[in-house]
C-alpha cells in the first residue's frame, strides 16, 4: 500500500473527475513518481491552465498555481525563470496546451526551458461538453461533430519534438507502472520534457464513440498501445491503429535558464 | 509496513473507501484473481483469500478508493 494522504488535499476529495476518468490514475502515478525521486513538496511547483486535467493541482499539497486557459506554460516559464532550482511541473490537456495555448507550447519547447509538461490527451474538450479538440481523431463523433470529425488531429508529441523539446514521451493510464517510470524520466530530464498521457474521456468522448464504459476505454488502451521495442519490429500494416508508448525522443540541448545565467555572468565580467 | 518490504505471506487486507468509490469497475474487471465484485454500484471485496497483492486495483483506481496491504 502506498500512502497518498500526506500528498493530497484530502478535504477536496472525492475529486470532480467522472467515474472511470484516467486523470485520477495519472495523479496517483505523479505522486508516486515524485515520492520515488525524493522531491520535497517545497521544491515542487505544479502549474495548470483550464480544463479537467488542469484541476489536478487542486488535489496535491505542493506549491500550486491554477492559471488562465492555455497560459500554464507562460506562468510556469516565469516561475522557472525566477527560481531555476524549483521542479516546475505543468499539468495541461490537449485543448489547453495545443489549441488556446498552442503558441506557448511551441515556444516553451523551442526555448528548451527546464519544465516538465504532463499533457493529458483525452481526445476532446471534456469539461465544456465534448467539442472537437485538436486531438479528436478524424471520424470521431463529438458534440460539434455529430457526424464525425473531418479534421486530421495534431500529433502533439511530434509537434513538441519538431519545436525543439529535448525529451518527448508517451504513456497511458492502463500501463500504470510504465507511466510512473516515464513521469520520473520526464522530471529528471534537464530541458523541456513533454509527456503525452493518453487518458481518454469516458463521458464526452467514449460515450459518443462506442466506448461508453471506462472499462472499454481501458481495454482499448491495453489493445492499441505498443512499446517502442515492439513498434520497431512491426510492419507498417501491423502498426495500423496502434499507438506507440515510451520514450520517443531524448537529446541534450542547451537549456534556457542555464543560458540566461551564463549571459548574466558574462555581462557582469565585462563590467 | 516499510516501503519496499518483500511481499509477506500474510493474508491481504483490502480496504475500500465507499464514499470515494464511483463504481467505474476498473478494479473489478482487471483483477487477475477475480477478487472483487460490484454491489449496489460500488466495489465489494468478495474473495479476499484469493488476493495475491499484485496491487493492480490500487494502482489503477482513479478515485484513491481501494488499498491493499
Amino acid at each position: 500500500m502506498f500512502d497518498y494522504l500526506p500528498y493530497i488535499r484530502e478535504w477536496n476529495f472525492p475529486h470532480i473527475w467522472c467515474s472511470g476518468c484516467g486523470d485520477g490514475i495519472v495523479l496517483k502515478a505523479l505522486i508516486r513518481a515524485t515520492d520515488g525521486l525524493g522531491i520535497h513538496r517545497d521544491e515542487a511547483v505544479m502549474v495548470s491552465g483550464i480544463g479537467c486535467s488542469s484541476r489536478t493541482p487542486g488535489y496535491v499539497d505542493v506549491n500550486t498555481l491554477h492559471t488562465t486557459h492555455g497560459r500554464a506554460l507562460a506562468f510556469a516559464t516565469g516561475v522557472k525563470h525566477a527560481s531555476p532550482n524549483l521542479n516546475v511541473i505543468v499539468v495541461t490537456g490537449d485543448g489547453d496546451a495545443t489549441a488556446i495555448g498552442g503558441n506557448h507550447y511551441i515556444h516553451a519547447a523551442r526555448r528548451n526551458i527546464d519544465i516538465t509538461v504532463l499533457l493529458y490527451n483525452n481526445y476532446i474538450y471534456g469539461m465544456t461538453g465534448g467539442q472537437v479538440s485538436p486531438t479528436t481523431r478524424k471520424g470521431d463523433r463529438a458534440s460539434t461533430a455529430p457526424f464525425g470529425s473531418i479534421e486530421p488531429p495534431f500529433n502533439i508529441s511530434g509537434l513538441a519534438k519538431a519545436a525543439g523539446a529535448s525529451f518527448v514521451a508517451r504513456g497511458d493510464v492502463y500501463n500504470v507502472k510504465k507511466l510512473e517510470k516515464l513521469i520520473k524520466l520526464a522530471i529528471q530530464k534537464k530541458g523541456f520534457s513533454l509527456l503525452e498521457i493518453l487518458s481518454p474521456c469516458p463521458t464526452a468522448w467514449g460515450r459518443r464513440n462506442k466506448m461508453g464504459h471506462p472499462v472499454q476505454l481501458m481495454e482499448w488502451l491495453r489493445d492499441s498501445t505498443v512499446s517502442m521495442e515492439k513498434w520497431e519490429k512491426m510492419t507498417d500494416e501491423e502498426r495500423e491503429g496502434k499507438i506507440r508508448t515510451g520514450v520517443l525522443h531524448d537529446v541534450a540541448r542547451p537549456e534556457f535558464t542555464d543560458e540566461y545565467a551564463k549571459l548574466v555572468k558574462r555581462l557582469k565580467a565585462e563590467k | 509496513m516499510a516501503e519496499g518490504a518483500p511481499a509477506s505471506k500474510k493474508p491481504a487486507i483490502i480496504r475500500v473507501k465507499l464514499e470515494w468509490c464511483k463504481g467505474c469497475e476498473i478494479c473489478v474487471t482487471f483483477c487477475p484473481k477475480n477478487v472483487l465484485e460490484m454491489e449496489g454500484g460500488k466495489v465489494k471485496v468478495a474473495r479476499v483469500e484469493d488476493c495475491t497483492k499484485c496491487m493492480l486495483c490500487e494502482l489503477r483506481c482513479p478515485d484513491f478508493a481501494i488499498t491493499v496491504e
